[in-house]
């Protein structure tokens, strides 16, 4: 079985996993935030951060990428300031395509968690502030666990989402073989070889298992958490 | 051991503008549906900042619209039981009843677990999730959620509104038990003339955000002028007695300072004092001690007022040993008797009137 993919192709499908791992983990407490934000706060703005959220849902892919090369490039604005003060450096790395995969699937992700906010029952977060509860023990153990069904629903879409994601990757970090080169850029250089057919076919059954596979893990989950909050 | 409103708030096309004492026991605030009785408790409560007033309980200032106080709901440690239960879906009833309980401060003494889970009788339901429970069960872990944060003052929103005729009675003589066994000043919003008999110790009747009369359950309830508010139907005073004896064939011997009462089985133990509600309508008046009746009250008793109605009813007012009773009669019969204030007559009352849910502790 290890045998089956070249050391090549371990190398695109191990870090598309860190990749998609990265990017759902490091994104949820932001998706979780923009999602409360937006369905709960009223503050001047919302419409301008509701459209900031979905933008990259709208615009292709490779404006997304240009873009993030713009800001959080070595040159860029936050891109500089971010290497200038922490050495931190995105740019063709796999860090900035964990970043490109963050921002395009936190769409997903953010749409998912609100649908379920707007579905508890404020009147509950009322009760819960009448026996004693402060706004962020109300968050942690009445909201938080009435919404974990979107929460694990919108990160697994929001994994997948990353699993597979391209033009934004492509353009901000390139397609740099056991750097930046994850499934979908590793079949897109494969195909651009004679002979690469058989790799990029290889890979390709790997993404529709993986695809599948989070699929079905996340309707798992999603059954196993309401069963257990009772929703 | 009071709580004391003042506020002013106005929404699209209504204004509130009120104020009132709650001494201990339990404030009924009775007003009809739109009156603004919800808006006061949540108020009360700090789901709503008032546009002005001021709102103390138990000494503690809880909002000032002078001094810009408003202390938010999570720090008043005022229980609210609403109307809807609201329990915790994903919580099972033990964790429902214990939420408060650790954001209440410790050492503190409060009511014990156990204590009122038995009082409640909800220690059957305590590893099941609320939404396999009955309505009546729902109500039970509510009131007791409530009463378990520690709060010093209690609000209910019409705990019972949700509920059918059985339930409700499978639920008052445990709000009976917590008004008489913790102590808990208790601001209970209704709009039932029944509850109010049963629970109230002092009655404020809201009417279009205003306060229409108030004062103790007692003279409330016997007042002809409050009783339209009630409903003339409804109205009715409240005589406090004691129970005397269990008879042979099934009745219950009561004493009250108007007289010896007989009433259809009542389970109290002798000695137990209760408060039976006297229907207006169900008080006949007479002039003279009728003779070979089969209602087995009659009470002497003095006019003490007379107010006449719109239709054809009078509303009387009598004095029967210091206790109020109000009779409900026909302006015919009051003029045919002669009946004015300080004329001597007997009020009769049949037992069977008297439905047991009409009794309460007292």
């Amino acid at each position: 079985m290890a045998d089956w993919l070249g050391p090549e192709e371990w190398r695109a499908v191990a870090l598309s996993l860190r990749v998609a791992l990265v990017a759902t983990l490091a994104s949820l407490p932001f998706g979780i935030l923009a999602a409360y934000a937006l369905a709960r706060w009223r503050f001047p703005g919302r419409q301008a951060l509701n459209g900031l959220v979905h933008l990259p849902l709208i615009l292709p892919p490779v404006v997304t990428g240009y873009l993030l090369l713009l800001t959080f490039g070595r040159k860029g604005w936050i891109g500089a300031t971010l290497d200038e003060w922490f050495g931190i450096v995105l740019a063709f790395r796999w860090t900035g395509a964990a970043l490109a995969a963050a921002i395009m699937a936190f769409p997903l992700m953010v749409r998912a968690i609100r649908l379920s906010l707007e579905a508890v029952d404020p009147k509950l977060e009322e009760a819960a502030a009448t026996l004693g509860a402060s706004r962020f023990s109300i968050f942690a153990t009445i909201t938080l666990p009435l919404i974990l069904p979107g929460v694990v629903a919108g990160a697994i879409l929001a994994f997948a989402k990353a699993l597979g994601e391209f033009g934004a990757t492509i353009t901000f970090v390139s397609n740099i073989p056991g750097q930046t080169q994850t499934i979908p850029s590793a079949i897109y250089a494969f195909l651009q070889v004679p002979g690469g057919e058989a790799q990029a076919g290889r890979l390709v059954l790997v993404s529709v298992a993986l695809a599948m596979a989070a699929l079905l893990l996340s309707e798992w989950v999603a059954r196993a958490v309401a069963r257990r909050v009772g929703a | 051991m009071s709580l004391s409103v003042r506020l002013a708030h106005s929404f699209a096309g209504f204004a509130l503008d009120l104020a009132f004492e709650a001494p201990a026991g339990v404030t009924a605030l009775f007003g009809r549906s739109g009156s603004g009785k919800t808006t006061i408790v949540n108020a009360v409560a700090g789901l709503l900042r008032p546009n002005a007033g001021r709102i103390e309980a138990e000494g503690v200032t809880l909002f000032d619209s002078e001094t810009g106080l408003f202390v938010p709901p999570h720090r008043r440690r005022i229980g609210y039981v609403f109307q809807e239960a609201r329990l915790f879906p994903h919580l099972s009833v033990r964790a429902n009843l214990l939420y408060g309980r650790r954001f209440a401060p410790r050492g503190e003494a409060g009511a014990e677990f156990a204590r009122i889970v038995d009082l409640l009788g909800v220690g059957a339901l305590l590893s099941r999730r609320p939404g396999g429970l009955s309505g009546g069960e729902r109500s039970r872990v509510a009131l007791g959620r409530a009463i378990l944060s520690k709060p010093r003052l209690l609000l209910m929103d019409e705990p019972l509104a949700a509920l059918d005729e059985a339930r409700k009675a499978e639920i008052m003589p445990y709000l009976e038990r917590l008004r008489d066994e913790i102590r808990l000043p208790i601001l209970y919003v209704s709009h039932s003339a029944a509850e109010i008999a049963r629970l109230a110790t002092t009655v404020v009747m809201i009417e279009g955000g205003r306060v229409a009369a108030a004062g103790p359950a007692v003279e409330m309830m016997a007042d002809p002028a409050a009783a339209p508010a009630f409903g003339l139907r409804e109205a009715g005073a409240l005589l406090p007695a004691r129970v005397e004896a269990q008879e042979a064939d099934g009745l219950t011997r009561l004493a009250s300072r108007a007289g010896p009462l007989w009433l259809p089985r009542i389970e109290a133990p002798p000695g137990a004092t209760l408060r039976v509600r006297i229907l207006a309508q169900d008080v006949m008046l007479a002039l003279g001690r009728p003779e070979a009746v089969s209602a087995l009250n009659i009470l002497p008793a003095k006019v003490a007022e007379i107010r006449i109605g719109e239709g054809p009813g009078a509303l009387v007012r009598l004095d029967a040993g210091g206790e109020a009773l109000l009779a409900r009669v026909t302006r015919r019969s009051a003029a045919a008797l002669g009946l004015e204030p300080g004329r001597e007559v007997f009020a009769v009352i049949k037992a069977v009137s008297v439905a047991p849910g009409a009794v309460g502790a007292g």
